[in-house]
């Protein structure tokens, strides 16, 4: 009996520790967002949207930035995506069990945990230093970077889900290979593959470190993919470091943006993922 | 043992119904999982508008001998095949045999339900679009081929719903409907009804009867009624080797081959 109440009180103790650790996660979670919440919202209005990053103590907002980080990203979208989709479709599909593919998935799994501003360096190096000057597209280039390895993992993983048995049978019909991967492989996968390219935005949607050397940033309204751009993260890393409360304000208010808009991300990759499985 | 080797070969046709001309001939024919041997020399014809049953227990090689006949094995590493099979004179294990007209020619229908990821309508009207057949006749071949496979009625009034809303024995028809939409010589049956409650078996078995007028079928099935039921023909295989093959009423009454009649009445498998 004596075992019996040791047994009961580790299992309390156990208990009591490990519910405590979710707590205190969720507390600083909790936190961290009730004060962003708070102190975004307060700084939040239509000039953000509306007039660009300012001078000290002048008014402003954030429109370049926002517009700068909505440009960049989709362009790195646009890049990485037709790459990883392709190469995670070669891996899962034509060289299933090529050795290739072994070998690419080994180089992207690194690629994947790569710290994000060595990709900025690289890109720097071969674009920045190479051309002479800061560009939006170097930044891109540097998010397409990010995205691909993301979306390769995921359109490999969601094909290999796809059993066999449907792809033998668009085969037995006599369809070629690609017909079968476009109509029926990619079909049965698509809300997987779409997950993975909506969690890649979420993640370049905050890089600062790929932006810093590539992008750099731009205090003025621009749309020349040729020339430096401002950019979300850059302006609230400039801003928030800076001693001045309008500054401080609209960092405050560009941080809020961004997380609201992983959040969104987030929630409609949840919700593509959830209309798959009640199929 | 002694029994075996004597009957195994030649096949002897007898019975009735003097065979057809065979649409597919077997000669010689290993099949190789890696160093594993599956199918040891078979020798076996399939008569033209006749139903083959191949029956056996587990792992015998049935599908794997129908895997053969469309190189569906060609699609994962280390599956090899060796001797000959012949369709319309052509052996189709040569290196440079055009797998997609292959498959074109010899239709494949499997245990489980695929319908693709599209409309009832589309799941024959795409295949048939990609075979080139003119746009003008592609409503007439998807209703013909549903009619072929005792589906029209069920679906006619839905035929923009997903092919995967359909009951399991639906979608099994609609897969032997899209299989017969496009025109094959040999469609290949395996173990089409392993999935289907009785009643849906009964109308796959019905669909299979008719078919047999105009195609060249192969089915592999565990079950024994339905081998007796379908087919005209019967070959029965054990452990990679074609024990016996003949007329199903002979396999079924009096075969040749002790370990056949084993099988046949229950003693093991």
């Amino acid at each position: 009996m004596a075992s019996m109440t040791r047994r009961k009180t580790v299992n309390a103790v156990m208990m009591t520790l490990s519910t405590g650790a979710a707590a205190l996660g969720l507390f600083v979670l909790a936190v961290i967002l009730l004060y962003l919440l708070y102190k975004g919202a307060s700084a939040l209005n239509l000039a953000v949207f509306t007039q660009d990053t300012p001078s000290p103590m002048e008014p402003g907002g954030l429109r370049n930035a926002i517009l700068g980080s909505v440009i960049m990203s989709a362009i790195a979208v646009a890049i990485g995506t037709p790459i990883g989709i392709l190469a995670g479709t070669y891996m899962a599909e034509y060289g299933r069990y090529a050795k290739l593919s072994k070998v690419i998935r080994f180089v992207n799994d690194i690629l994947l945990s790569a710290p994000s501003i060595i990709v900025g360096l690289f890109v720097y190096q071969v674009l920045v230093v190479s051309l002479g000057h800061f560009s939006a597209l170097a930044g891109s280039v540097a998010l397409a970077i990010l995205v691909i390895p993301i979306v390769v993992r995921t359109t490999e993983d969601m094909l290999r889900l796809v059993p066999d048995q449907l792809r033998e049978a668009g085969l037995a019909m006599g369809w070629p290979r690609w017909v079968v991967i476009r109509t029926v492989a990619y079909k049965a996968a698509m809300a997987g593959i779409v997950t993975g390219v909506l969690l890649a935005i979420a993640r370049i949607s905050g890089e600062t470190a790929p932006l810093l050397f590539t992008a750099l940033s731009n205090n003025f309204f621009s749309l020349d993919l040729t020339q430096p751009m401002a950019s979300l993260p850059i302006t609230i890393f400039q801003f928030a470091l800076s001693p001045y409360d309008n500054w401080q304000a609209l960092a405050w208010a560009g941080a809020l943006l961004i997380t609201v808009a992983v959040l969104a991300l987030s929630i409609v990759a949840r919700l593509v993922t959830s209309k798959k499985e009640k199929h | 043992m002694d029994t075996l080797t004597r009957e195994r070969s030649p096949m002897t046709f007898d019975g009735v119904d003097p065979a057809p001309k065979s649409r597919i001939s077997i000669k010689n024919l290993d099949f190789y999982y890696g160093d594993f041997k599956a199918l040891k020399s078979i020798n076996l014809d399939l008569p033209e508008n006749r139903v083959t049953a191949f029956i056996g227990p587990s792992g015998c090689g049935k599908s794997t001998l129908l895997r053969v006949l469309n190189r569906m094995y060609d699609l994962y590493p280390k599956q090899t095949a060796t001797g000959e099979v012949l369709l319309d004179g052509e052996n189709i294990l040569g290196k440079k045999v055009d797998l997609n007209r292959l498959r074109a020619k010899v239709g494949m229908v499997f245990q489980k339900p695929t319908p693709f990821p599209m409309t009832i309508h589309e799941n024959i009207a795409f295949g048939l679009r990609l075979a080139n057949y003119a746009k003008s006749e592609i409503d007439d071949r998807v209703q013909a081929a549903l009619k072929g496979a005792a589906l029209w009625d069920e679906v006619k009034d839905k035929l923009q719903s997903s092919g995967q809303s359909l009951s399991g024995g639906q979608q099994q028809r609609l897969c032997v409907a899209r299989t017969i939409a496009v025109e094959p010589e040999v469609i290949l049956l395996d173990e089409p009804a392993s999935a289907l409650d009785p009643i849906s078996t009964g109308k796959l078995e019905e669909t299979i009867h008719q078919l047999k007028e105009q195609f060249t079928i192969a089915i592999v099935t565990h079950n024994m009624q339905q081998a007796s039921r379908v087919s005209d023909r019967t070959a029965f295989m054990y452990l990679g080797e074609l024990i016996e093959e003949g007329e199903t009423a002979q396999i079924f009454t009096r075969p040749r081959v002790e370990r056949t009649s084993d099988y046949i009445t229950g003693r093991f498998g």
